[in-house]
């Protein structure tokens, strides 16, 4: 698995339940190091082994503890720059929804080796989607169904989700947006304020 | 002429697009329409954005904008001379937005139709204009071009932090690797390292090789925590007594050598040993306890040997040593290849 994913559950976990929960997962994981770089790749089973023990010593399901992960993604301000890529995606909630095809793409042109699940959207109607998620191991689509959470938080979007892993080889995740614009969302602005360009 | 092929004379009326100057936009926010004197007759709802909002139809398009290349113009003749191919703008008033663009001449003489877009520079143009994602045609893939810009420098940062992480993690482990763990001082490696060092590049230096006396005697009778406390002791004392650019190093259990670089002169190197040695003549206190040493010092100067080599140094350095500890102890001897050394001279 890729370092930045590895690097993410590390950063969630450290962020969210402190530094000592970290320590101890990563010796249950039997990693041997302290932190993951997130510009290298380690062998996948690490990355199962960090998700089995960071949720026996949370005693929290598997699931809820990847959507959380996917709305810490979005919404904490470490992980700023993400939320501003994510951000790329469009000017509205339903235009950022339709760029989540591109995501896996988007994600190679910044990182050849990232390997992101294969997402299809289906517009029902003008407000209800489907989400497909295919691919890189089961999970993902909780993680996603906390990053549509989050993005739509974003937005100003109010929606609501549902996640259906009923289906081995693909996550389902339906999407009811209520209102386009419940509240006045963050602020996006193309130029990127750090000057980092 | 580029231009003559975009020209036709004849276009019968159904070939024509007509275009209304929104539906334009539409598709190009950063047009303009030229009047054949050169005037502007209509802009795209951007470029208005970036000319400040102000209305620029009626002003001169040459007065708005500097054409730099491929040459300079001066007369709506020169810019319909230069249609079809690429131009490189510039607005003439703050900030001076560089731009890229095309002018083609429209039918029978109405003037010509202008497009624009950003150049490299697109990431300033964004910023000092504040242009959003609804700035861009659709079809424009700027935006995407801003948000790999962005993503590669997050990318890069993620790089840079991991490689500084590395450099540190490597010249840790240098350090380690040249460092004695009890005293902090050098250790063999290093005083290879440095006096070898020294030679390639031609550096005239002193060494001296410090053995502590009677270190044995303080070890036996109070024990191996006095030992390190009095090693520790000493090597504080060596590195008051050199220069920072000097090297101390621990060669061995209660020797210690020393690298002068640029001091090849015996006699300044004998008043620092003798100060060691002063110094060293007082005891160090372990545990309310008294542990008395000193020290026997031999000297050797790179400006003997043509060329100096290190083993060779250091063995002269230890022959001067032995023969300090021989003469009595607490002294120094410089080694001179004359030197009277006494008969029992240990081998190594």
């Amino acid at each position: 698995m890729h370092g930045l994913i590895n690097r993410s559950i590390q950063s969630f976990l450290r962020d969210t339940y402190g530094a000592a929960l970290w320590q101890n997962v990563a010796l249950d994981a039997r990693l041997g190091f302290d932190n993951f770089e997130a510009m290298l790749s380690y062998d996948d089973a690490l990355t199962e082994a960090v998700l089995t023990s960071a949720a026996n010593r949370l005693a929290r399901p598997r699931d809820t503890l990847l959507e959380d992960m996917g709305t810490y993604l979005v919404s904490h301000p470490h992980l700023e720059p993400l939320r501003r890529l994510l951000r790329f995606g469009g000017v509205t909630f339903v235009d950022f929804l339709h760029s989540l095809d591109d995501l896996p793409s988007r994600g190679r042109l910044a990182v050849p080796e990232l390997e992101l699940p294969q997402l299809e959207l289906v517009a029902r109607s003008d407000h209800h989607f489907t989400l497909y998620c295919r691919g890189a191991g089961k999970g993902y689509g909780h993680v996603m169904v906390g990053v549509l959470r989050a993005m739509a938080d974003d937005y100003g979007a109010l929606v609501l989700l549902d996640y259906d892993g009923s289906d081995v080889a693909v996550e389902t995740i339906t999407i009811n947006l209520l209102e386009h614009r419940f509240a006045a969302g963050r602020r996006f602005s193309l130029a990127s304020h750090t000057g980092a360009l | 002429m580029a231009a003559q092929h975009l020209l036709r004379d004849a276009i019968p009326d159904d070939n024509f697009i007509r275009l209304a100057p929104e539906a334009l936009e539409c598709l190009m926010p950063m047009f303009l329409w030229l009047s054949p004197s050169g005037h502007i007759r209509a802009v795209g709802a951007t470029l208005r954005k970036l000319l400040g909002g102000a209305d620029p139809t009626g002003l001169r398009f040459l007065e708005v904008f500097h054409i730099r290349r491929p040459r300079h113009a001066s007369t709506m003749d020169d810019v319909m001379r230069l249609a079809g191919t690429r131009l490189h703008l510039q607005l003439r008033i703050r900030p001076q937005t560089g731009f890229r663009g095309i002018a083609v001449p429209l039918a029978d003489g109405q003037g010509a139709l202008v497009n624009l877009s950003f150049g490299i520079e697109v990431a300033e143009a964004v910023r000092a204009h504040d242009l959003t994602d609804a700035d861009f045609a659709p079809t424009d893939l700027t935006v995407e071009m801003l948000y790999l810009a962005e993503a590669k420098s997050a990318v890069m940062t993620e790089l840079h932090d991991l490689n500084r992480r590395l450099q540190l993690a490597k010249s840790e482990a240098e350090e380690q690797a040249l460092t004695d763990t009890l005293t902090g001082l050098g250790n063999r490696r290093k005083m290879d390292t440095v006096i070898d060092r020294l030679i390639l590049s031609g550096v005239a230096f002193g060494l001296m090789h410090v053995d502590l006396d009677f270190f044995k005697q303080v070890n036996d009778t109070l024990g191996h925590a006095a030992g390190d406390h009095v090693l520790q002791c000493v090597s504080r004392v060596l590195r008051a007594e050199t220069r920072t650019g000097d090297t101390v190093a621990r060669v061995g259990g209660d020797e210690f050598v020393l690298i002068f670089p640029g001091l090849a002169q015996t006699e300044r190197l004998a008043t620092i040993a003798e100060r060691i040695i002063q110094t060293l003549a007082q005891p160090f206190y372990f545990e309310g306890k008294a542990c008395r040493v000193s020290a026997s010092i031999g000297m050797n100067v790179s400006t003997q040997y043509d060329p100096p080599q290190p083993d060779r140094m250091l063995s002269d350095a230890d022959r001067a040593l032995y023969a300090s500890k021989y003469g009595g102890r607490s002294r120094a001897t410089a080694y001179s290849p004359d030197l009277d050394l006494p008969d029992i001279v240990p081998a190594g």
